[in-house]
């Protein structure tokens, strides 16, 4: 499974978000040179360029990938509403475009249209890890076999944690990633879901997610250690 | 459809969900359930699901009757107790008026308001119960007084056994639900059992207390014995009660913690605990609600009602845990009047605002009562500034309507049902002749 590409990095919070929930992978790509240095193999699937307040930097990157610069199959454009008028004569600098900010729904569904239709789909629809299985499609969850009963946010705790193995977050990086901004019980939210998801997993799988003394919590151990 | 219903959806779809159980509370604290079948959920999330709501305590309005319930995707949990054969899972609603808008009398949105007022000024509200409860024979009062099951006759070993099993099985059910379990143990009274829950976010507590409560009994009953959360079932030994622990966070911050304090309590902690303490005679009708409730109040042990506060001290109504140095996320305090027989979404809503008072105007806290209470005349009490709570139901509600507190807390609705609904039940209690009555005076007068 190849990643997206996005620019800016550090991308906005809500498309990073959109993105993780939505189970995409993606890397975020500062400038030119980095997109180029990351570069899977086959050539990056897709690209997200979001257009700020100064659209020229993001037209610019859009032309860099149009000129062969870095290897990208099709480009998704974020464009502010007030910039629509900007885009008269650069059709030809992306495939798709989207408004921004965005109604995640549309987003999805963009992203969908935009990187599937080629059959290059850059979602995983299924993680196994260990004695974790997890089909995204389904949403459901195995344990040794055995489905787990969660849920909807342990669900998308336990996703977003097995998605990216080894790595480790902070609980105010898994509550804004995984519940959004907006939640009552703040970052203690997250010890609560984790000792929720430990009681369900069962004391034998329990310690696939660990505890980082003073910093979050990880998932497993990295593909790459 | 949001993503958390499409979620739920297929999960029933998935594993094969035959039945499913719509949960909302009554204003008095009973779990109430509307059963639908797969077919209907999808429109139950997107229009809910219309209902009479005139048989349902404090749902009843004069003109219309019908009240929708909306069911909230993120409390979908399989039910663990269901056949396999025929799985079936639960939600918690919020109910609506037909028009759409929040229906005043559920008790559930009554304190997400609260906790809505509380985000708004950076606050998130958490509360952590300890769940007192009794194991008899039969709940059916027809049975004669109730029969511990410790007391059941020559096989002590043998029933000693059976309510550890109990214990062990409702623990293992309810963590299946996500409930995450702190501590448990045998009570003091005979057959009373404890079960400390891991402290959460208020809204989710008093969603897990409510399934705490059905669980605990459930069991109980498939085993052939009855569980209540009465408040004071017995004569004679300790009754039932559910000490509170309360925090605010901000954050990751927990704002009780301040280190270089005497006790360990930040400026807003000791606000939080005098807004309590103040108002603490105003919320004891919804914290102990039963006229039974003021039985345990009076048996002096584990269920202190006085106004006061302590770090070690029992018969003191708030205490400040003693922490370890560093534990700075375990600061706390703990409310030690609340009974199980609450309505845990309008108890909790009471205590934090209280508490929220108590920072907005800055109250002072009075100092630490170290006496044993107990053992004090009323005089004395009263000479060192520590008030009763009310004696009785009659008092507490004579309290209530006079408190604004209450009053804006709970809104009208609530506010006037419960006070209607409460004085009729006292008033029926007063004119009850008791076993007491009899035994005393009958032969000598």
């Amino acid at each position: 499974m190849d990643p997206l590409l996005v620019h800016p990095d550090p991308a906005p919070p809500e498309l990073v978000q959109a993105l993780d929930m939505g189970g995409w992978a993606w890397k975020g790509a500062s400038d030119i040179d980095s997109a180029r240095r990351d570069e899977p193999a086959d050539g990056w699937v897709g690209a997200i360029i979001v257009a700020g307040s100064e659209p020229e930097e993001a037209f610019r990157f859009c032309r860099a990938i149009r000129s062969g610069d870095v290897n990208v199959d099709s480009v998704l454009l974020l464009v502010g509403g007030g910039q629509l008028a900007s885009l008269d004569f650069r059709e030809d600098l992306f495939d798709d475009f989207c408004l921004y900010p965005f109604h995640p729904v549309e987003l999805e569904a963009r992203l969908k249209h935009q990187f599937r239709r080629s059959g290059q789909i850059a979602r995983a629809e299924v993680i196994e890890y260990g004695p974790l299985a997890m089909n995204f499609e389904t949403y459901q969850a195995l344990i040794a076999g055995k489905p787990l009963d969660l849920t909807y946010m342990e669900y998308e705790l336990l996703k977003f944690l097995a998605s990216h193995p080894g790595k480790v977050f902070t609980r105010e990086t898994l509550l804004s990633r995984v519940w959004g901004y907006d939640y009552y019980g703040g970052a203690r939210t997250v010890d609560v879901h984790v000792r929720r998801l430990r009681a369900k997993l069962g004391e034998e799988h329990a310690n696939l997610i660990q505890t980082v003394r003073s910093v979050g919590y990880s998932f497993g151990a990295s593909r790459w250690a | 459809m949001p993503r958390e219903q499409e979620y739920v959806l297929r999960t029933v779809e998935e594993r094969g969900v035959r039945l499913i159980r719509l949960w909302f509370t009554d204003v008095l604290g009973k779990l109430k359930s509307v059963a639908i079948s797969p077919a209907e959920l999808e429109g139950a999330f997107t229009d809910g699901v219309q209902f009479d709501g005139t048989a349902i305590d404090g749902f009843s309005r004069i003109h219309e009757s019908d009240v929708l319930a909306r069911p909230d995707a993120t409390t979908f949990e399989l039910l663990p107790w269901a056949q396999s054969d025929e799985p079936s899972g639960r939600m918690f609603c919020n109910i609506a008026n037909l028009d759409g808008s929040p229906f005043q009398g559920d008790p559930r949105q009554i304190l997400r308001r609260n906790l809505d007022k509380a985000r708004a000024a950076g606050y998130s509200f958490f509360a952590a119960p300890e769940a007192e409860f009794f194991y008899f024979a039969s709940g059916d009062s027809a049975d004669g007084p109730p029969q511990p099951l410790d007391h059941a006759g020559y096989f002590d070993l043998t029933t000693g056994d059976v309510s550890s099993d109990l214990r062990k099985r409702t623990i293992h059910m309810i963590e299946a639900m996500g409930i995450p379990v702190e501590y448990s143990f045998h009570e003091d009274s005979p057959s009373q059992h404890e079960i400390d829950l891991r402290y959460t976010e208020a809204l989710d507590m008093a969603d897990n207390v409510m399934t705490l409560r059905l669980v605990v009994k459930k069991v109980a009953m498939e085993r052939g014995v009855y569980a209540t959360f009465m408040p004071k079932p017995l004569n004679g030994v300790q009754g039932s009660g559910m000490h509170t622990h309360l925090s605010l966070f901000e954050g990751e911050t927990n704002l009780f913690h301040d280190p270089d304090d005497e006790y360990q309590m930040s400026a807003t902690a000791k606000q939080f605990t005098a807004g309590i303490l103040r108002h603490a005679r105003e919320i004891t009708a919804v914290t102990n609600q039963l006229v039974n409730s003021y039985k345990r109040f009076a048996e002096k042990s584990e269920a202190p009602p006085y106004v006061s506060w302590a770090r070690n001290n029992r018969s003191a109504l708030v205490r400040v845990p003693v922490r370890k140095q560093g534990k700075a996320e375990s600061a706390r305090i703990e409310y030690r009047a609340l009974d199980g027989a609450c309505n845990p979404y309008l108890a909790y809503s009471l205590l934090l605002a209280a508490g929220l008072r108590g920072i907005e105007e800055s109250y002072e806290l009075p100092p630490e009562t170290n006496l044993n209470l107990f053992e004090l005349t009323d005089r004395e009490r009263r000479e060192i500034g520590v008030e009763p709570l009310p004696r009785s139901l009659d008092e507490a509600l004579d309290v209530m309507e006079e408190s604004e507190l209450a009053r804006d807390t709970l809104g009208d609705h609530v506010f006037e049902w419960f006070l209607r609904n409460k004085r009729a039940e006292w008033a029926e209690f007063s004119s009850q002749v008791t076993p007491f009555e009899l035994d005393r005076y009958l032969s000598s007068w």
